[in-house]
């Protein structure tokens, strides 16, 4: 089954790397896999978008996803109707706020599913950092189990350097218990 | 075949060069080229890569430096993109008459102006008439193995010409996915360093880039038409030890559905990807189209992409470039026309551009161009008014 | 033409296989105007030898005496097989010691 993710955040956030970072997991996982940013020209602050497609035989197309099956809001600011367009009914919406999952819900409508988890704290407390991606993978993947925890803690330590992935794995344990599924 | 690793077509090519065992590489960095090279560089100096990485001021100096280290004997790589080809365009007309065996790959992009990093295919088209041999991968995987192929083509006594290989920039060079890599041994048993007759050697001294006046010039242009001409042969032998080598498949043209199509669409590059899908959609809905995958575009395939046309009852190629003013507007469109009317194919043929500059090519796009050409079938190419039509654009 | 080798036979890529060939390649004839030194006014300052694009400036090891007495160790000649008579020794001379006369042939 074909399973298409578009990540929205802003340049700063690590949100091509998030993409990336699904892609290692689904590969590891035995998966095909795409990840492949919305190409602008790189700036921190500007808005960014990635996309992923995973599936169990191979892929060839690689247009941006206009459908995706889950939409990732990696910034706070962008969790809104807009952002979700083109989302299939009953697809995932995966968002980086301290609100309940119900609240999303009453605000952005009942046709989709809703994850939250509040990745900005967890990436300050655990990096130092508001760099969510890593906390944000974890959400996906709690919400969803495209791929199991530990493959995507394997593609930290594939990625990066060990203790960058020694604290993001702290970041990734802790979002992925802490994502709340409605 | 060992397990896929994750890797962007650029870091794929990376692999590919490092796999090959390159002597020396020179190359300026240009979004979207400029990963191929940061990669290559950090295998140099880690001791990967036991290779002469040349530091260079620009494009131009950059294909000169291999032009010089590959006249020596050497095993050679650059990469570029967009300007950075156009500046290379001079020397690549001197690698080509001079025989010089260098492989480079192209993260296509859009040319300026404006400026534009994204990709489409008006660098690759214009430099296609310097005499390399040119290929187009559509995603890392072929451009990994083409960028292979090409150094066991390029250095064949038979071809000792430069070999290009394509692949789309962003589209290609930026997406991420899985990638079974060629290890050096058996890139090397594939495709082992062949030294040519005559190299820059203070032993055996040869004079190299001299003068060719009226009385020699047109000789040597006439032995480079032969022998880009004669490499048709060495490509696909190239290509069918691939398959024995690395099990992996690849033809100069690919043609699917194409059998039975009323409406074959002819592209290049990772657009393939979105085609194919899209034609077995059209199919289900009883659109009979067809997808030709042009690999190989210098030497132009004729024969396989001819057989690929001739049940068709409209022919829709698709460019990601333009030649502005040309008779053809779509570069692509040029030689799958010639082709045709060289074998008295008298079906329409159309000229699609779409996707320029960045602009995704969507399924949409397909749906537009396959609507517009079943409009055509049971006509002749001397009923088409305007033969060409841009898809994806405001007016 | 017809004692030139063809396509099919020249080796690839316009190498040419015998080192040094140029030397071959006389360029006397493009040649209007030809430089004549007056020994007697040359001083050997070695401008003409630096200068001369060709180079077709030949410093010769051969002791030459002035009528003023005094011994020079080395000649410069011109090399009428190169020279192209582009007269930049004669404009660069510093004692108008070479002449551009007109070429009889």
């Amino acid at each position: 089954m074909l399973t298409e993710v578009r990540w929205h955040g802003r340049g700063g956030m690590g949100v091509v790397t998030a993409a990336e970072l699904l892609a290692y997991s689904s590969i590891l996982k035995g998966y095909y896999a795409l990840a492949f940013p919305e190409f602008g020209a790189e700036r921190r602050g500007a808005p960014v978008t990635a996309y992923n497609r995973v599936s169990e035989r191979p892929i060839s197309d690689r247009s941006p996803v206009l459908e995706p099956d889950c939409v990732v809001i990696l910034d706070p600011t962008m969790v809104k109707r807009e952002t979700l367009r083109g989302l299939k009914r009953g697809g995932f919406v995966v968002a980086n706020t301290a609100r309940k999952p119900g609240e999303l819900s009453e605000l952005l409508g009942h046709e989709y599913r809703y994850a939250t988890v509040d990745a900005t704290r967890i990436a300050l407390d655990t990096l130092k950092l508001p760099i969510v991606n890593t906390a944000m993978s974890a959400a996906l993947v709690s919400a969803t189990k495209i791929v199991d925890l530990e493959h995507l803690i394997e593609a930290l330590r594939a990625r990066f350097s060990a203790r960058v992935a020694e604290l993001n794995e702290r970041a990734v344990r802790r979002a992925y218990e802490s994502t709340e599924v409605a | 075949m060992g397990k896929p690793i994750p890797l962007s077509g650029n870091y794929a090519v990376a692999y590919a060069v490092k796999a090959a065992d390159v002597d020396v590489i020179a190359a300026y960095p240009i979004t979207p080229q400029t990963a191929v090279v940061e990669k290559l560089s950090e295998f140099v100096a880690n001791g990967e890569l036991d290779a002469e990485f040349i530091h260079v001021e620009s494009e131009h100096s950059a294909l000169s430096a291999v032009v010089g280290a590959s006249a020596a004997g050497a095993r050679v790589f650059t990469a570029t993109s967009a300007q950075g080809l156009l500046l290379m365009y001079e020397i690549m007309h001197i690698a080509s008459t001079m025989r010089l065996p260098i492989v480079m790959t192209i993260a296509t992009r859009a040319i300026s102006a404006p400026i534009n990093i994204w990709c489409d295919h008006s660098d690759f088209m214009a430099s296609s008439d310097a005499g390399w041999i040119m290929l187009m991968g559509v995603n890392a995987q072929e451009a990994h193995d083409l960028t292979i192929a090409a150094y066991r083509i390029a250095e064949d006594p038979r071809a000792l010409l430069p070999v290009a290989v394509g692949y789309d920039g962003f589209w290609v060079s930026h997406t991420v996915e899985p990638v079974h890599v060629v290890e050096r041994e058996g890139a090397l048993r594939y495709a082992p360093k062949r030294v040519a007759r005559y190299v820059l050697d203070p032993e055996r001294p040869v004079t190299m880039g001299s003068l060719g006046s009226p009385d020699w010039y047109f000789e040597f242009r006439v032995q480079l038409q032969d022998a880009v001409e004669k490499s048709r042969e060495v490509i696909s032998e190239a290509l069918r030890e691939f398959k024995q080598h690395f099990g992996r498949e690849y033809r100069e043209v690919d043609g699917l559905y194409t059998d039975d199509a009323d409406v074959v669409l002819v592209l290049m590059g990772s657009a393939v990807g979105s085609a194919v899908p899209f034609a077995e959609e059209a199919r289900r809905a009883g659109l009979k189209v067809g997808v030709v995958n042009v690999r190989l575009f210098r030497p132009f395939p004729e024969e396989e992409v001819l057989k690929h046309l001739e049940g068709a009852k409209v022919v829709a190629v698709v460019d990601r470039a333009i030649n502005p003013g040309s008779s053809s507007v779509g570069p692509l469109y040029s030689d799958v026309a010639v082709t045709a009317f060289k074998r008295g194919l008298d079906v329409p043929i159309l000229s699609y551009v779409t996707g320029l500059g960045g602009r995704a090519v969507m399924k949409s796009h397909f749906e537009a161009m396959v609507k517009h050409a079943y409009g055509f079938v049971g006509k002749r190419m001397r009923d088409v008014k305007t033969h060409y039509s841009f898809v994806g654009v405001r007016e | 033409m017809a004692s030139l080798s063809g396509w099919r036979t020249l080796p690839p890529g316009a190498v040419i296989l015998e080192p040094g060939s140029s030397v071959k390649y006389k360029t006397a004839s493009w040649r209007t105007l030809r430089p004549v030194i007056d020994q007697e006014k040359c001083i050997r300052c070695r401008l003409c030898w630096t200068y001369c694009p060709e180079p077709a400036i030949l410093e010769l090891e051969k002791p030459y005496t002035a009528k003023s007495g005094r011994t020079y160790k080395v000649t410069y000649e011109i090399d009428y097989d190169y020279c192209k008579g582009c007269g930049l020794c004669a404009e660069e001379c510093p004692v108008k010691a070479i002449t551009m006369v007109e070429e009889v042939r």
